[in-house]
């Protein structure tokens, strides 16, 4: 198990991560009691990745430009 | 004379002074080459502090120099660099203070499409040789990206292609950092932009994004050629946000492709690689919990199986007793009956001893013992104890025999010599002369006085007769310290009258025989 704290792991994290949990719990590799919390774990590993899925939200926005090129602001992209 | 005459020869060509002549060679060249196309290779290049370009024109023969100004190499579409075959247009000039023309030019490019390639095949060694492809270079790509910076024009197909995409997969933020894609600007635009996100802060108010794309619809070799600048590649290598090259069709390949850290053959391909598919991984992410669940159950249905599985194997508290209680019932039964076998034997045993048991055995034991004495018995007589006693009887009477005689003789010879010495003792004893008168006189103190002057001396006189003594006198007053002297010296010749005392009583002792 990695040091990061579920809630701050990326998506991809919390994936290697509960892959490698429901492999260990399908090849029965634990004692049972461990292979309860290690459930635990994947149930919140589980539920990092969907929070992660959930937050499938598009937005687009444009840098606008000054005079010398630098960046200035943002302003919607539409109509793309 | 002939110099001379050669020296008036010249009387009517003009005289110059060299900055004349130099003046005069200046307004010819500027004039009649105000505006010339030259073609050939561009030789040494050389870019002073000043900005402006120093470079030779050459062909196989012939070399002319060459100047871009400041204020023009910088608008330049294309940079000149040695080995480039150019076409340069400017004007002819002179620099008279050394004897020199040299070409102005205002505007340089490559001397058509095998030009380009091969300006393109220089600077792609020169940059390989720089490692800028290599693999080690290459960033992996985030799995899922937060925020994706595109790099494109704002208007074009393609980044509606790429939101279409990124939309149907996984809908994320986007920031564009709109370009131009063609044209002179775009190489400086475009390296602009990446180093531009490179600079943004993470989680700002522009956030930085940690996926870069840089796109560019398909186009002529011309149109994609911004791509194929060093100013581009450099700015993608440098950057520290992985960044998806997709620029032109899958044919096409751009310098930028090269440095990139993936390459995608379309813009909408570049979408593809940068997200993946949200459903499937909603689908997976399903999956692995159904996964999870089911391992967990089976895990604990196969616990719970093998538990009741043992908890039947297991035995009953009570049946574990039920062979010992029977046992015990066994052995039980068994009891009774071995103490009845056991009494049973012993009684077996008594009454076999006792059948052997008759008077008849105990009489024949007597007999035989009564027959033993009898003949110990006959073989009992007085007669060795007799002739013992009488053995001995005789001997004691000859023993005593012996005794007495010799007792007898033993006795009477000492008491016929103690006769003649007690005679004798009579006769010598100053007791017989004290009967035929004669007296001892001693002393007070018991001394033998023989002397009349000692007599004197003496305060008391004891005089010893034959039958008693008779004691006179008591010493006098005036005797008394004479007397002491003497009476010191007295004491001891008391010891010898006690002495003689027991020759006195000897006659006694005598007697006593």
């Amino acid at each position: 198990m990695s040091d990061t704290p579920v809630e701050e792991m990326t998506f991809e994290q919390a994936m290697a991560e509960l892959e490698q949990v429901v492999g260990q719990l399908e090849r029965g590799e634990v004692p049972l009691e461990q292979s309860i919390a290690l459930y635990e774990r994947g149930a919140k590993l589980k539920a990092r990745c969907e929070t992660k899925l959930k937050e499938a939200e598009e937005k687009v926005a444009q840098i606008t430009l000054d005079a010398e090129g630098q960046p200035a602001g943002l302003k919607a992209a539409e109509g793309l | 004379m002939d110099l001379l005459d050669d020296d008036t020869d010249t009387g009517n060509t003009p005289e110059f002074s060299v900055s004349e002549l130099s003046g005069a060679v200046k307004r010819v060249i500027e004039g009649e080459f105000g505006f010339v196309r030259v073609k050939g290779e561009v030789g040494r290049v050389s870019r002073p502090r000043s900005g402006h370009i120093y470079l030779d024109l050459k062909d196989d023969r012939s070399v002319i120099s060459g100047v871009v100004w400041k204020g023009v190499s910088a608008r330049l579409e294309t940079q000149p660099e040695e080995g480039m075959e150019v076409v340069a247009t400017g004007r002819l000039t002179t620099f008279p203070g050394q004897s020199k023309y040299q070409i102005v030019i205002e505007d340089i490019r490559p001397a058509g499409l095998g030009a380009l390639m091969a300006m393109l095949e220089k600077r792609k060694a020169q940059l390989a040789a720089e490692g800028l492809f290599d693999a080690s270079r290459k960033q992996p790509l985030p799995y899922l990206p937060e925020i994706i910076g595109v790099v494109t024009s704002p208007s074009g197909a393609v980044i509606r292609d790429i939101l279409h995409r990124l939309r149907d997969r996984f809908p994320r933020k986007v920031l564009i950092w709109p370009v131009a894609v063609q044209g002179k600007s775009c190489a400086p635009e475009v390296a602009r932009a990446i180093e531009g996100f490179n600079a943004l802060s993470p989680g700002g108010a522009m956030p930085r994004p940690d996926l870069l794309i840089v796109a560019r619809g398909g186009g002529s070799v011309e149109d994609l050629w911004g791509f194929n600048e060093e100013i581009v590649a450099r700015a993608a290598a440098a950057s520290d946000i992985p960044l998806i090259s997709a620029v032109g069709h899958e044919t096409d390949t751009t310098l930028i492709d090269y440095v990139s850290d993936r390459r995608a053959p379309t813009p909408t391909a570049a979408a593809e690689i940068a997200v993946p598919v949200r459903m499937e991984l909603l689908g997976w992410t399903g999956e692995a919990g159904a996964r999870m669940t089911r391992a967990m159950g089976q895990r604990i249905e196969l616990r719970g199986q093998r538990l009741r599985d043992l908890s039947r194997a297991l035995p009953r508290a009570e049946t574990l007793l039920d062979q010992p209680r029977q046992r015990l019932d066994l052995l039980g039964d068994r009891l009774p009956r071995g103490l009845i076998r056991g009494t049973e034997q012993r009684r077996v045993a008594l009454s076999d001893a006792a059948g052997a048991l008759r008077p008849s055995l105990l009489s024949r034991v007597i007999a035989h013992g009564r027959e033993s004495l009898g003949r110990r018995t006959d073989r009992l007589s007085l007669r060795p104890i007799e002739r013992e006693m009488r053995q001995g009887r005789e001997r004691l009477a000859t023993l005593t025999r012996r005794l007495d005689e010799a007792g007898t003789r033993r006795l009477e010879t000492p008491r016929s010599s103690l006769d003649g010495l007690t005679r004798l003792l009579e006769t010598l004893s100053y007791k017989g002369t004290l009967s035929r008168g004669y007296a001892v006189v001693r002393s007070g103190e018991g001394d033998i006085l023989t002397r009349k002057a000692a007599a004197e001396k003496a305060g008391a006189l004891d005089i010893e007769f034959a039958d008693g003594r008779l004691s006179l006198g008591t010493p006098g007053a005036a005797d008394a310290p004479a007397t002491v002297p003497a009476s010191e010296n007295k004491p001891k010749p008391a010891a010898p009258r006690s002495k003689r005392k027991p020759a006195a009583d000897k006659p006694e002792q005598g007697s006593l025989f």
